[in-house]
């Protein structure tokens, strides 16, 4: 079994909003497989039993009050936007909801 | 000697005593930039008139004697990942070619409140995805050793200012030895703190349960002063440990006599070229003389910490590169027939190989089917590193390992191998994992000239230690003034 | 004739001053883009600090549905690009929702139905998308709002208990009369600030399986629910009587048209690729801070509804017609305490109040009286100075003009007139006028004499007093009372 498909990779390039060459499929077929190849290592390894750990630190309940705040000039929410129409950001059409 | 060959804490003195000024020191670097950075590359932006501001009122402060702390005047560079306000933030890809942060990220506003002028932006691999600062899309970043070879990465940029003097000291973040192998084969100090201690706010998020800004310095005298400047609780990181940091210059002189040391068997034999052995075997022997106790130590799955960091930075990536769409800000493609034709083609174009692939990776492992045994898989590997290095810490204060397995590689080695590039991070990937810090100091130099650097690993939260063992190691070895020859034009 | 499955996802936006991550204001009506910050359009290296008024009335919420509150949990990342989700991701709560395991009892048809819920978990709300043209399809470009982004939001999923589009929508006012009550969502569907999505399969009555469902979306209002579930019903069971499968899929009600458009099938299924968000750190909740919470609740309608029964004798259906507004409860209950007589001022609530209500098209709690009026109205009722028909008139106006009922009845001259010689003299002069029914009265058709009383209250413009116009024509016409 090949370590990867192409239809993965045409499908995880869909799911990451991608648009990818065909040489790049072909590439990242042959790398992906070849780090999975590497990564099925962790396969080996008896976790029985082992809470997983996302996070990196121990704490809970970081809260903060419910105070509002002055947010950003609207100008300044706009300024880094590759595109802007009467406040708004622009975006091409949308084909689907 | 030169100002820009001198140490902080050495310019902190000259700036009290009225030896010199910060608007001079200030200068004086920006006349090293023009004159080495032609040739090393390290800077994507360079603040000249802001930085002059900046030291013109850190004079005044000094004049009167108010606010003055370590690091007023001294002027400060960053990695081109963390938030500027005003400045561009680029993370050296396409997608933010042009955008300017209307915030500074927690640590910049504290190094201005401190009074450190902000000197530039330094180069870095593309998102901080790489081992090399080759995946940068503005340009290479050369080693200040040996112009033919990578500064290593991600924090290229960082580590080659340091080297060559461009800078008094640096940002980087490291997400799996992000600073330190570039450190290392640099031959600076770099130092990833305990996970936590330093605000990630306006840190351009890489893998959020595994990034962590920490200081890039000439000795480890500066990595203390540097990180004392910037570790604080930060209201606005949810991660960010509560209460007050310890002072971490406090232990600083007091030797190693007493300290346990641990190797860890796993992390010094296989695939660790033998002069990096070596040099690492004769630091081991000078921490002895200086009084510490060496014991072998065993962390049975730090084997598996390269599989399992491979996994979840990259699943985090591909999560936290999606909001680069566009929209809001950053690049923009001029395929816009439909809002997803414009999404693909922009995140097409606007990311490089690199990054790209690790998004791919990362996509995958979270994908339907194959969440359990990649990434859940990852999470619970990661625990029992986790807990070898409690186990370890039980019985010793420290660990010691090579930072790098290798002394810094040419250009274009190993480009196009992506699993012989992420072997690069074997040995400092684990602290990443297990969230405690670690630094890198100079431990000697290879046959071609090229530094090696030496890993001190210590418990969450045990920077004082970290930096007595760093410092009493350096003050004994004496690599802390070694510079790289560079010629200047 | 199938059996219907019905199951609803609601979500609510809460009732915080500032948005879940970030400080900014969740004002509604704000110009586009000017209530956003850093952190709420996602710019690169900002990070989320969870609001703690959300979390209190997510718990609340959950409380207020019956549900058990998960002592540990935390947040997930739901990953899918779409223009108006500033990360790319929406930060939510995938496997550890704060809240499991509840139940909503509502009326239908006279009987009391028990929808399980199934789970209430806290999440951000996405921004807004303005298509140019009339709606989505066929739309040349969009434009974004993230005044919106970032709000706190609960999503309430139900279990597919659900048997009827009635049903529906009469489970959807018990739940959003429960959740006004807690006051965790001003709960206003034209705002966007309550929203439901149905999933809707039909099945042979017997069968136990489930079958293939559509998920309806775009239900802008209670009654657009009850149409869209309606239509789906009508078209699943052309399906299925063809002897065809339903297609699973996700369908967009169009109102004007009155049917549901499929938008897309299960084959292109979003993979969401939920994963913990490391940017946030798990919640732990205290059995003592979840008591407090409890404690600190309102008492809810079904509780309030008990009360009224046992309390002021109410008949069942008054008690919940009553407490399925709070406004309405808290004013029943003003009203009795100024004027007694619970089950007067019951129906007075419930059928003339309510209708001015109605017909204004407002909410109770907009009403333009209070109930000390209503409390001076119904004396005057009590004390014959106005009949009961007059009295309505009267709330008319009070609800109209906002006078006092003693103001309007003076000003108007709408006194009963009970002045034995001056309606004599209009008895005498209907009993003149209507020959015909006066000899039905007389040969003992009892009926005729309504007739009689209704001319005298015409030409008294109904301010006689009915009593003593009736005991008046008893005498004249058949010499007894
Ligand atoms: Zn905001």
């Amino acid at each position: 079994m090949a370590a990867i498909e192409r239809e993965d990779v045409e499908r995880v390039a869909r799911l990451a909003r991608l648009a990818l060459t065909e040489e790049e499929k072909a590439l990242f077929q042959e790398q992906l497989g070849a780090i999975l190849e590497h990564v099925r290592a962790l396969q080996e390894v008896d976790t029985e039993g082992v809470e997983p750990t996302p996070y990196a630190v121990q704490l809970t309940n970081v809260l903060r009050p419910d105070r509002a705040r002055p947010s950003m000039p609207r100008e300044q929410a706009l300024a880094n936007a590759p595109q802007e129409m009467d406040g708004y950001f622009f975006v091409p059409r949308i084909l689907e909801e | 000697m030169e100002l820009y060959a001198l140490p902080a804490h050495a310019l902190r003195q000259m700036l009290d005593r009225g030896e010199i000024s910060s608007v001079e020191l200030t200068k004086s670097l920006i006349e090293r930039i023009e004159a080495v950075d032609g040739a090393i590359g390290s800077y994507l932006a360079i603040r000249v008139e802001e930085a002059l501001k900046e030291a013109e009122e850190a004079d005044r402060r000094i004049r009167e004697q108010r606010d003055v702390g370590p690091l007023t005047g001294i002027p400060v560079s960053l990695k081109d990942n963390i938030c500027t306000e005003g400045t561009r933030t680029t993370c050296a890809s396409r997608m933010l070619e042009n955008f300017v942060p209307p915030y500074d990220a927690t640590v910049v506003a504290r190094l201005k409140a401190q009074g450190a002028p902000i000197l530039g932006k330094l180069n870095m691999d593309e998102f901080a995805m790489g081992s090399s600062t080759e995946t940068s899309a503005f340009k290479l970043t050369r080693n200040p050793w040996n112009l033919e070879r990578v500064p290593g990465g991600s924090s290229g940029g960082p580590a080659a200012a340091v080297a060559a003097g461009a800078t008094v000291m640096a940002l980087g973040s490291d997400t799996g030895g992000s600073i330190r192998q570039p450190a290392a084969l640099c031959g600076v100090v770099g130092m990833k703190p305990t996970y936590g201690l330093v605000s990630r706010f306006g840190l351009v998020a890489f893998a959020s349960s595994l990034d962590q800004i920490g200081p890039m310095t000439k000795d480890v005298k500066d990595a203390a002063l540097l990180l004392s400047a910037i570790a604080a609780h930060d209201p606005l990181d949810s991660t960010s440990i509560p209460g007050d940091r310890a002072d971490f210059l406090a232990e600083l002189d007091r030797g190693v006599e007493g300290l346990v040391i641990g190797l860890p068997v796993e992390m010094l034999g296989e695939g660790v070229a033998p002069e990096v052995r070596e040099a690492v075997n004769a630091a081991v022997g000078v921490l002895e003389g200086l009084g510490a106790r060496v014991e072998e130590v065993s962390l049975p799955h730090v084997r598996y910490a390269l599989a399992a960091y491979a996994v979840i930075a990259t699943a985090e990536a591909s999560s936290n590169l999606g909001r680069f769409d566009g929209v809001r800000y950053g690049f923009r493609s001029r395929e816009d027939a439909d809002v997803v034709t414009m999404f693909e083609t922009t995140r097409a174009q606007g990311f490089g190989a690199e990054v790209k692939r690790r998004i791919m990776l990362g996509t995958y492992a979270l994908s339907a089917g194959y969440y359990d045994a990649y990434y859940l898989k990852a999470l619970k590997v990661r625990t029992l590193i986790r807990r070898d290095f409690e186990k370890a810490f039980e019985r010793c204060h420290l660990l010691v390992t090579p930072t790098s397995p290798t002394v810094a590689f040419r250009f274009g080695e190993k480009a196009d191998n992506p699993v012989a590039m992420y072997q690069s991070d074997r040995l400092t990937v684990p602290a990443n994992l297990a969230g405690i810090p670690a630094i890198s100091v100079p431990c000697g130099v290879s046959q071609d000239g090229l530094p090696i650097g030496l890993q001190f690993m210590a418990p969450a939260l045990a920077e004082p230690v970290l930096f007595r063992a760093a410092a009493a190691y350096e003050a004994a070895a004496g690599w802390a003034s070694m510079r790289p020859p560079l010629e200047v034009k | 004739m199938y059996e219907v499955i019905i199951g609803l996802e609601i979500h609510a936006e809460l009732l915080t001053d500032s948005k879940i991550w970030c400080g900014c204001s969740t004002r509604f009506g704000a110009d586009a883009n000017t209530q956003v910050c850093p952190i709420c359009l996602g710019l690169p290296g900002t990070l989320p600090v969870l609001n703690e008024r959300a979390l209190e009335l997510a718990v609340k919420a959950g409380l207020a549905l019956g549900c058990e509150i998960n002592r540990f949990s935390k947040f997930d990342r739901k990953n899918y690009f779409y223009p108006d989700l500033p990360k790319a991701y929406q930060i939510s709560q995938y496997d550890l929702p704060l809240c499991r395991n509840g139940a909503v009892e509502f009326e239908a048809n006279g009987e009391i139905r028990r929808v399980r819920i199934n789970r209430v978990h806290l999440e951000e709300e996405a921004g807004k998308s303005v298509h140019s043209g009339d709606n989505i399809m066929g739309s040349e470009y969009s434009l974004i709002d993230y005044n919106r982004g970032g709000v706190p939001l609960i999503e309430i999923v139900t279990e597919p208990d659900l048997r009827s589009p009635e049903e529906a929508r009469l489970f959807m006012e018990k739940l959003r009369t429960i959740l006004l009550y807690a006051g965790v969502s001003d709960c206003r569907m034209e705002e966007g600030s309550l929203r439901v999505d149905a999933n809707i399969s039909l099945r042979p009555f017997g069968e136990t399986e489930l079958r293939e469902r559509a998920e309806v979306k775009n239900l802008n209002s209670f009654r657009a629910l009850q149409r869209a579930l309606e239509y789906e019903v009508r078209r699943q069971s052309a399906i299925l009587d063809a002897g065809q499968r339903v297609e699973q899929d996700t369908r967009h009600w169009n109102d004007q048209k009155g049917v549901t458009i499929s938008m897309r099938s299960k084959e292109d299924a979003e993979d969401y690729r939920y994963f913990p968000d490391p940017d946030l750190v798990p919640v732990v909740l205290t059995e003592e801070q979840i008591e407090t919470w409890r404690r600190e609740l309102p008492e809810l309608p079904d509780q309030k509804a008990a009360r009224f029964i046992s309390q002021y004798g109410l008949p069942a259906y008054d008690a919940r017609v009553l407490t399925s507004s709070k406004a309405m409860a808290d004013f029943f209950e003003a009203a009795v305490e100024r004027f007694g007589e619970p089950k007067t001022v019951s129906n007075w609530v419930m059928v003339e109040v309510q209708r001015l209500v109605n017909e204004a098209g407002i909410e109770f709690d907009a009403l333009p009286i209070g109930p000390g009026d209503l409390a001076g109205l119904l004396e005057l009722v009590k004390r014959g100075t106005i009949s009961n028909n007059v009295g309505k008139e009267v709330l008319e106006e009070m609800f109209k003009t906002g006078k006092s009922a003693a103001d309007i009845v003076k000003e108007r001259g709408l006194e009963q007139i009970s002045d034995t010689g001056e309606l004599e003299a209009i008895v005498e002069q209907v009993i003149a006028e209507n020959p015909g029914p006066v000899q039905d009265v007389r040969d003992g058709k009892e009926k005729a004499i309504g007739f009689l009383v209704g001319q005298v209250m015409k030409l008294t413009k109904g301010k006689a007093n009915p009593k003593m116009v009736n005991e008046l024509l008893r005498q004249k016409l058949t010499g007894g009372a």
